[in-house]
């Protein structure tokens, strides 16, 4: 009953700060510097052609009475069309969230294997030179931004060493007969693994860049916390029963020592869906965050509006998720204690 | 194993045999040409909304449509739809005769309703053509079997060349009207050298071969155009052999590419970088503006910073355009400018201040060149602050003629008009000027409908004349487009920048 209470009471505190970030991507985007009115203009505009123009796009009208037709058009699910590309700004967004939503959970699975096996390894191994290595490993990891792993990723195995796809999503001849924009959802689903293959060989670098930072966070933060919960009694009594150190790890150590990563882990991976924005740039890979950067540059502003709110929702429930994960896995939190 | 002699050369043999076997398909017959192209493509109609003045887009609009007329390489117009064009003997009407023969891609015959229509849509405001104020000169659109006639309603002594320009595109009527626009978005046709095979946005474009192209089928049958807008990934595509082609990547790498296997070809193109100056202190002394001119070195800013790759110029036009004249020279004199400047109680030790605005990374070492011209200036006694702003930013300043008194940008004309350089970029009540002296409107504004080619070329050249001898701009050169290709791959450049696929052939 408490779980619930707090779960309406999230969500009603998700809408108004979806409310909230509405109000200031709106006036932002339309006081900072920047008229797509005067980037469209032909050559020869006279004055009346500026003026159709802007009041074609709806620009003419006071910021106030703009924000209320497009909360308006919102609420009855029409965000408004893109200045750039002609179509319905849902149907561009919606088309193209599950190829970075792919990407974000395949990097995070990626961070998370990594990570995990570094942290366990670290602490199997504590006090030897392998454990000095992932140390050291972890921290050029964290100090290096995604986009430069990106970048060095693309020399190393696009150029170098040609194994993976350095741009798109899917190689361009091949037909894909997937219903959904979730093509590698599907292509599971479907059995289609040389679809999958294909797919996995475009995602690969891209997933591993946003992953590299989020695996050393994960590495770090793990292995302090098994390091932490190694020293309590029941893990000594576990020892003292004859279990082998690694089973003594996994299975006694790891189920209290993940939660704080669990957390951290929710927090991060908005962090990096965020991070899909330039690493989408980078490697021409077709989702949100690439569009959003041509959108910023063309400044179609329905189409800039639809992608932050839209991202805005995604961390929302990200972070709804990892609080309600939290609380299945925590009992203590489970029966309000 | 132990290494002897013989050990020794059945290792080399082996290696170089694999060497071969494995020797990109690049170096080997290619089937499926890629091209990694340097902006995403937002909207298939040419003809409307924002993308349709998107100079760069043109290239992909071109192999899937035709224009009116074409154009060639070398600017210059040819038969294209349209074999013949002209005005009947008292300029009130225009006569247009339609090719024959032509289909679409879906197999119906092009005819000269299309054209009509075309023409009727572009000057229709309703319809949101950006060139409406253009297309809009003619009316009344008539069809007698292959030859569309229009009347006159403004006479325009560039509509034939806006036939080769910005939504100079003949769309399918009967298509149109029964799919809609958004449906003509969703499966676009046309009469071009290639028909779209499949399209994901922001990710690329296959196309594939028109059998029944009037123009002859291009060589390649099948083209993929993938959208890498990153400099950097475009330069992994071809170095990895995953892509055959592609363009704008940095001179430096350029040179190293093609020094390491790979053929390019580096063309001056119809894009030219210029420094607008405001009529606004202290650019209203012409001291001023004049030593401004006089200080920098073009040739050797295009030979430092850009490898030599640039065309220095003196006017806006570029060699290319019709109304180049070669004698309109300002040439670099640092002496020259320092009197200019002392004329007016300007040195170096007490310099005139003013602020230079300009992008980062949005042309080739845009702010490095900046850089260089405000360090030549300090030399003679300008000293100039830097401000960096995006591209947004300086069309907005513009459109409000708010910009500083220097601004850098970069000016478009692959129709070599200079209506469409001098005239758009330094006519008063234009949006897109900046300077709005008088005496320079009243020069250039009997030249808008002059009807004698010649007079009015010659028009344009007086105004040329008069815009170099007063310093009013600042002309710096005419930029040179790097294209990279697989060595089984000959690109044919084409002099407005524009990328066609049908025009590559196989080595």
């Amino acid at each position: 009953m408490k779980l619930l209470r707090a779960i309406l009471l999230r969500l009603a505190t998700t809408a108004v700060t979806l409310a909230g970030v509405a109000v200031i991507v709106f006036v932002v985007i339309r006081v900072v510097p920047g008229n797509p009115i005067a980037m469209m203009l032909p050559p020869g505009a006279t004055d009346e052609d500026i003026a159709r123009l802007t009041a074609h796009y709806g620009l003419d009208r006071p910021i106030p009475q703009q924000f209320l037709i497009w909360v308006g058009g919102v609420l009855r699910g029409d965000f408004g069309t893109s200045i750039t590309n002609r179509q319905p700004v849902l149907d561009l967004v919606l088309g193209r969230l599950p190829a970075t939503l792919e990407l974000s959970l395949l990097a995070l699975v990626i961070a998370v294997l990594l990570g995990g096996a570094a942290a366990l390894t670290g602490t199997r191994l504590g006090g030897t030179r392998t454990e000095a290595a992932i140390d050291v490993a972890n921290g050029v990891a964290l100090s290096v931004p995604d986009f430069l792993w990106g970048l060095v990723l693309v020399l190393v195995f696009g150029v170098l060493f040609p194994i993976f796809n350095i741009s798109g999503r899917v190689t361009p001849s091949l037909d894909l007969p997937f219903v959904t924009e979730f093509y590698l959802f599907e292509s599971l689903l479907r059995l289609r693994f040389d679809l999958l293959a294909d797919l996995l060989s475009h995602m690969i670098l891209p997933a591993l860049a946003l992953a590299i930072p989020l695996a050393a966070i994960v590495a770090q933060l793990l292995k302090q916390s098994l390091k932490e919960t190694m020293h309590l009694d029941y893990v000594t009594l576990a020892r003292t029963r004859g279990y082998g150190e690694t089973r003594v790890i996994t299975r006694e150590a790891l189920p209290n020592a993940i939660l704080p990563t669990l957390t951290l882990v929710g927090v991060q991976f908005t962090f990096l869906i965020g991070g899909t924005v330039i690493i989408e740039r980078l490697f021409s890979y077709e989702g949100l965050g690439n569009m959003a950067i041509d959108a910023v540059i063309n400044r179609d502003l329905p189409l800039i509006q639809g992608i932050v709110i839209l991202f805005a929702a995604l961390f929302t429930a990200v972070n709804l998720t990892v609080d309600l994960t939290y609380a299945a896995l925590n009992p203590r939190l489970r029966h309000g204690g | 194993m132990q290494m002897n002699r013989r050990t020794v050369l059945k290792a080399t043999a082996a290696s170089a045999a694999l060497g071969l076997a494995g020797l990109p398909a690049r170096a080997q017959g290619i089937d499926e040409l890629v091209i990694a192209y340097n902006v995403n493509l937002p909207s298939w109609d040419p003809t409307v909304g924002a993308s349709a003045v998107n100079p760069t887009l043109q290239g992909l609009y071109q192999s899937v449509f035709d224009q009116f007329i074409l154009q060639q390489p070398d600017l210059k117009p040819a038969p294209g739809l349209i074999t013949e064009w002209g005005w009947n003997e008292d300029r009130s009407k225009v006569v247009l005769k339609v090719r024959e023969g032509v289909t679409w891609h879906d197999g119906s015959p092009f005819t000269a309703e299309d054209v009509a229509w075309s023409l009727a849509r572009a000057a229709d405001e309703k319809t949101g053509n950006p060139i409406q104020f253009i297309w809009s000169t003619l009316g009344n659109f008539q069809v007698e079997g292959n030859t569309v006639t229009a009347d006159v309603v403004r006479f325009e002594p560039t509509i034939f060349k806006w036939m080769y320009f910005l939504t100079g595109y003949v769309l399918p009527k009967a298509y149109y009207e029964k799919v809609g626009p958004e449906g003509f978005e969703a499966a676009p046709i046309g009469t071009g050298p290639y028909m779209v095979d499949k399209f994901e946005r922001n990710a690329f474009v296959r196309l594939k071969a028109n059998p029944n192209y009037w123009g002859g089928k291009p060589e390649f049958e099948t083209v993929t155009i993938k959208f890498v807008p990153d400099a950097a990934a475009r330069v992994a595509e071809v170095e990895s052999g995953n892509s055959h082609v592609t363009l704008e990547m940095p001179y430096e790498e350029y040179d190293r590419l093609k020094a390491g296997g790979l053929t390019g070809v580096a063309h001056p193109i119809s894009d030219i970088g210029m420094i607008f100056l405001n009529d606004v202190e202290p650019m209203l002394d012409p001291n001023v503006r004049k030593a401004a001119v006089a200080a920098i070195d073009k040739q050797t800013i295009i030979n430092r910073l850009l490898s030599g790759y640039g065309v220095a110029i003196d006017t806006l036009q570029t060699p290319e355009y019709d109304a180049y004249d070669p004698a309109i020279r300002t040439p670099y004199d640092e002496a020259k400018a320092i009197e200019l400047l002392a004329a007016s109680g300007y040195s170096p030790d007490n310099p005139v201040r003013f602020k230079i605005q300009t992008t980062k990374g949005f042309k080739p070492k845009d702010y490095e060149m900046i850089q260089a011209i405000v360090g030549l200036w300090r030399k003679v006694g300008i000293e100039a602050e830097i401000e960096v702003y995006e591209i947004a930013k300086h069309y907005e300043l513009r459109a409000a003629d708010t910009l500083a008194p220097a601004a850098f940008y970069n000016w478009g004309n692959s129709v070599g008009d200079p209506t469409t350089s001098t005239g758009f970029a330094m006519f008063g009540p234009s949006p897109h000027s900046v300077w709005d002296g008088e005496d320079l409107a009243a020069m250039i504004g009997p030249l808008w409908g002059e009807a004698d080619e010649e007079k009015r070329i010659a028009g344009w050249k007086a105004v040329d004349a008069y815009i170099a001898e007063n310093a009013l701009v600042i002309p710096l050169l005419q930029y040179v487009q790097p294209i990279l290709a697989a060595p089984g791959v000959t690109v044919t450049p084409h002099a407005s920048g524009a990328l066609l696929p049908h025009l590559m052939k196989r080595a």
